[in-house]
């Protein structure tokens, strides 16, 4: 009777073997790495690493496909630290990092990848084929992986092009558009599975493709993949935390100005018989913005505190700042719209939509067009 | 109290606590906040009169648009805000919280039967039996619940997350201290004060002891943000804040010197850390504290936090031996300086002042070639995030300063202290600009064979001396002829048309010369008669420079390609020199460099309020997202039940959720 009644066991006992496995592992691991490597980190910095350990298992046991894609993240980018073996040079020798997994290489797969799924997720919507939005579905989760790989060995090559050097690859405008791509595609599937909404693939990676672009454009054109060192004011453990949360806003504001799209095209009959229904996409797109605008408040508290600490002040109204308070009004504004009846429905998905352009402004628009205090990237 | 007012005060209430009003408010505020990031914020005044024009100047000025984040009426709309956030506050709490203890046990049966969300069952069980059951599996879901008896069977009333309804109370009373937060740290005494006429900024560019108390804030001001430059090997006991068109002395209740301020570098160049090392002493002069501060990582001392902001230079004294570029000797002569101090220096053309405004220990200039992205097939997988810095190379020392002649007109320069290869030949290179939003401009001074500017500089001198040029057209003539024509009208023509290029080129360079031809030949045969004047000028001034060296006692220049370069250098930047603008060159010969750091202090009271308020403003988000409140009665009589569900927020999971429940109550009903 309590399997037909759905009552929820006790969290122990819904863990099964593998969960605790994959716990093992990021415990083992993390440990390993603040073995390993501890000698670089300051006290603070160690705290964070602890910390993940607990919130990553917590992660992995709530979303139980994460518990596969970070053993084979971890499993990667060892196979890639063996392969370079404390040589940068080998870069261009071993066969498998030169073609597949030095940071690179992994990340342009990553970007085929990611067109790759818009298309085949697109032909998936049109032609009504699940098949095809499954396999854009694996595409994704591959992309995911070998991104994520890409940035780890980053980290691991910064490192080795100098120990003062080395740092997290979270730093530049190159480092953090992966990040972008990582974190909203993830994002996007954790919906995707838990909505049975595949069709909105195609909506969702055109955001994506639009970043893979930027990085494209951006490493041929301008060299940005280049590894720097931090400038000094980048040089502390607050950006470890800053940038991933900020990052996790603006993943989640872009995939609901998507949804936002769809929701609009779909209420005007385009597409309508293909998409989920209004409701479905109405729902994603709220809690995508409810996590955006919970990580975003955080990163922007954040971004304050670590102010306070390099300029002096947790509150310059320095562009970058303003722009993400802007950023956070408007979605505040969204929130409550949402509160108010008669206003809902296509009101909310333009507000979204329209949201997206604020998000971008503040995301590369000041750094394009407005000085300030932020330098982690001019174009 | 009477009705006009009441309801002026009730439909104030009713709109400030509007869903509707708050929604503008934040889309304003948000629009508002636009302004002061496309217009760059506390600009010298003189800046935006340029970039507006007088008229618009004075309309952004009474606007506040200078400073906009603190402008009355952007804290008006922040105040509206605040405002809308504690009546809102004030108007749900009671419903908030009554909400949060209540079961609503109260809801009569018709009610139930009118909701969206209910489902009915028909059971064999007694009414106890099942709602003993029922209870243990909405316990199980994580619902308090409460049971009462009706006249005929009885009531489970159950409620779940109810800290949605706290997280509510959080997140809008943190909005509330946050703003008051903001509010201490913030310039209101200082604007009070002003309005009243206690205090008033100062504008003048005076020596900080001379500014009156007037506009000089106590060492107990409860809150500021200032800065203040130091020289290593001195201190300071006040910061400045800057504040309109002017600035503030803030005096500190301790006296801060530094001791030196460093700076790192990667093998790179690029900058890797900058530290200060700072000693406190207290007004009596006792040394009370020593530590060093880099940036991230401030001191915070009596409640006051020093930051490592910005460096400059400290006044470097600087060596230098200056060139009469227009004279027509090679004499130097020695002027001392030291940066942001002023020289006047005495010239036959008029006074002028040498303004010192900055140096460089180091300069990394990127020398040469493009980005190369990717070498092999590497390139298609997008190339190496190894950066190859092979082109970035430290060219040393350089000072800058501005020459401002007796009407005041300045330009400003920038010397580099050590020679550049360029087109693998050495220069001295020397930037001049109008203008601090242009670029540099660079004269190039060759070097001779031995590494110095002593050739170039004579023959610059033999060039511009009216007395040699006869001999060197003399000289020129005879090279350039055969010795049949010597001492024939085509010397004679020849030494004219040298005389005449030299001296024309003495007084405007290239420049000249092609006026000149512009003015005198036709168009079809002007290239040619460039290309003529051009040798004549360089086989002359290659005349020029024995003359020289022979008048100074040198061996002769050797005929070779050096000298060819050193001859065809040396007229173009010459010619260059025209353009330069100042009548003499400096080489930086010897500095004794001075550091200065620029530290920002702050004390903040409200610092800890806006944390404890960022603290409740992220749990109480988190609890109205994730918390979901929600209710469920189940009504049951004999032979039947009914469920009905209810929540603040209807989502799909509330759907579903609704759905399991119905399925659980038909399984437990049969
Ligand atoms: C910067 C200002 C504000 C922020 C950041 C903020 C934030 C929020 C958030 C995150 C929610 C939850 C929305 C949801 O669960 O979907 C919320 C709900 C709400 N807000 Fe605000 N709010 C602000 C200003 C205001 C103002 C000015 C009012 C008053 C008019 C107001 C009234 C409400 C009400 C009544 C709710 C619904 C609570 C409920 O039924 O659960 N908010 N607010």
């Amino acid at each position: 009777m309590e399997i037909a009644l759905n009552q929820p066991a006790p969290l122990f006992k819904r863990l099964t073997w593998f969960d605790w496995l994959f716990a093992a592992i990021v415990a083992g691991g993390l440990l390993f790495a603040l073995s390993r490597y501890g000698e670089f980190m300051d006290i603070y910095e160690k705290a964070i690493l602890l910390a993940a350990i607990p919130s990553l298992a917590a992660f992995g046991w709530f979303w139980k496909p994460f518990r596969v894609l970070f053993i084979a993240v971890g499993a990667l980018s060892l196979v890639a630290i063996g392969q370079y073996d404390g040589d940068l040079g080998r870069m261009e020798q071993a066969f498998l990092l030169k073609y597949l997994i030095s940071s690179q290489a992994a990340i342009m797969w990553m970007c085929a990848l990611f067109l790759l799924a818009t298309v085949t997720y697109w032909a998936g919507l049109l032609a009504r084929s699940d098949f095809l939005n499954r396999t854009g579905t694996a595409m994704v989760w591959v992309a995911v992986t070998l991104g994520f790989v890409g940035l780890m060995v980053r980290w691991y090559e910064s490192y080795l092009i100098g120990p003062d050097v080395g740092h997290i690859p979270v730093s530049n405008l190159y480092e953090v558009f992966v990040l972008f791509c990582l974190i909203t595609s993830m994002m996007y599937l954790y919906y995707e599975a838990r909505y049975q909404a595949r069709q909105l693939g195609g909506f969702v990676l055109i955001i994506i493709s639009a970043a893979v672009g930027f990085i494209l454009w951006y490493t041929f054109d301008r060299g940005a993949h280049e590894i720097q060192p931090l400038v000094p004011a980048l040089k502390s453990w607050w950006m470890k935390l800053h940038v991933p949360a900020n990052f996790v806003g603006y993943g989640a504001f872009s995939i609901a100005a998507m949804l936002g799209v769809a929701y609009l095209l779909s209420a005007r009959g385009i597409l309508a018989s293909r998409l989920p229904k209004p409701e479905v996409i109405d729902d994603i797109m709220y809690k995508a913005i409810a996590i955006g605008f919970a990580f975003f408040t955080i990163a922007t508290i954040l971004g304050a505190m670590w102010a306070a600490e390099a300029w002096g002040g947790y509150w310059s109204w320095d562009p970058k700042e303003t722009w993400a308070l802007i950023v956070w009004l408007n979605y505040a504004a969204w929130l409550h719209i949402r509160l108010v009846k008669g206003l809902r429905g296509p009101m909310l998905a333009w507000w979204a939509v329209v949201g997206l352009f604020v998000t971008t402004f503040a995301f590369i628009g000041v750094n394009m067009f407005l000085s300030g205090l932020h330098s982690y990237g001019e174009l | 109290m009477n009705t006009a007012t009441a309801s002026f005060g009730k439909s104030l209430f009713e709109l400030l606590s509007s869903m509707r009003f708050a929604i503008s408010l934040l889309s304003i505020l948000a629009i508002a906040s636009i302004i002061g990031t496309v217009l760059k914020q506390a600009e010298p005044y003189n800046n935006y009169v340029i970039q507006l024009g007088p008229y618009w100047f004075q309309v952004f000025e009474k606007l506040g648009l200078y400073d906009v984040y603190h402008a009355a009426w952007f804290l008006v709309i922040l105040t509206f805000l605040v405002a809308s956030v504690s009546v809102c506050i004030w108007r749900n709490a009671p419903n908030f919280a009554r909400e949060m203890k209540s079961f609503r046990e109260q809801v009569s049966e018709q009610s139930l039967a009118a909701f969206k969300h209910k489902h009915e069952a028909v059971t064999a069980h007694s009414p106890e039996s099942l709602a003993a059951q029922a209870e243990a599996y909405l316990t199980g879901q994580g619902y308090a619940v409460k049971r009462v008896a009706r006249d005929d069977g009885l009531l489970l009333a159950a409620k779940a997350g109810k800290w949605n309804r706290l997280g509510y109370f959080l997140a809008h009373a943190a909005i509330v201290l946050i703003c008051i937060g903001g509010l201490m740290d913030g310039n209101l005494v200082f604007k009070a004060q002003q309005l009243l006429g206690m205090k008033k900024i100062e504008t003048r560019d005076i020596p900080q002891s001379e500014v009156p108390a007037i506009s000089r804030l106590s060492p107990d001001n409860p809150s500021f943000r200032g800065s203040v430059q130091i020289p290593e090997g001195s201190s300071a006991d006040v910061a400045f804040l800057n504040v309109a068109d002017g600035y503030l002395v803030q005096d500190l209740p301790f006296t801060v010197a530094l001791k030196q301020f460093r700076i790192e570098h990667y093998s790179t160049g690029q900058p890797k850390s900058f530290e200060s090392d700072l000693e406190i002493f207290d007004r009596s002069g006792k040394k009370i504290r020593e530590a060093t501060i880099a940036v991230n990582h401030p001191l915070i001392h009596d409640g006051i936090a020093i930051y490592q902001a910005s460096f400059a230079d400290g006044g470097t004294k600087l060596s230098l031996r200056g060139w009469n570029l227009f004279a027509s000797q090679a004499a130097t002569f020695e002027v001392d300086g030291v940066v942001h101090q002023n020289t006047t220096l005495t010239s036959a053309a008029g006074d002028y002042t040498l303004e010192f405004t900055d140096f460089r220990p180091f300069n990394i200039e990127n020398v040469g070639g493009e980005i190369d992205t990717g070498r092999d097939a590497m390139a298609v997988l997008g190339g190496s995030p190894v950066s190859d810095n092979k082109h970035l190379r430290n060219v040393g020392p350089s000072f800058q300063y501005k020459l401002r002649d007796a009407r005041g007109q300045a330009r400003e320069y920038s010397n580099y202290m050590l020679p550049m290869q360029l087109d693998d030949r050495w220069y001295m290179m020397s930037g001049v600009r109008e203008t601090p939003n242009e670029a540099f401009r660079y004269l190039r001074m060759p070097l001779d064979a031995s590494g110095s500017l002593d050739s170039f500089m004579r023959l610059r001198g033999a060039l511009m001396n009216p007395d040699l040029r006869p001999e060197i057209a003399a000289r020129f003539a005879r090279q350039a002829l055969p010795e049949n024509a010597w001492n024939t009208e085509i010397e004679d023509k020849l030494k004219f048309s040298a005389s005449q290029v030299l001296a024309l080129f003495a007084t405007g360079g290239f420049q000249a010369l092609s006026g000149f031809i512009e003015a005198r030949v036709p168009e079809a045969e002007r290239d040619k008669a460039a290309e003529t004047y051009l040798r004549i000028l360089e086989l002359s001034a290659f005349e020029a420079l024995q003359i020289a060296n022979r008048l100074d006692k040198q061996p002769p220049p050797a005929a070779n390609d050096a000298t060819g370069w050193l001859v065809r250098d040396t007229l173009n930047s010459l010619s260059d020199m025209f353009v330069y603008g100042a009548p003499i060159y400096l080489q930086l010969m010897q500095y004794d460099e001075v550091k200065a750091s620029g530290l920002q202090l702050t004390r903040s009271p409200g610092k800890s309020v806006v944390y404890f308020g960022s603290l409740l403003l992220t749990l109480g988000v988190f609890f109205m997202f994730y918390v979901r409140e929600r209710r469920v009665w189940i009504r049951i009589k004999p032979g039947h039940a009914l469920l009905a569900m209810s929540a603040a927020k209807h989502t799909l999971d509330f759907d579903k959720e609704f759905a399991q429940h119905a399925q659980a109550l038909d399984t437990l009903a049969k």
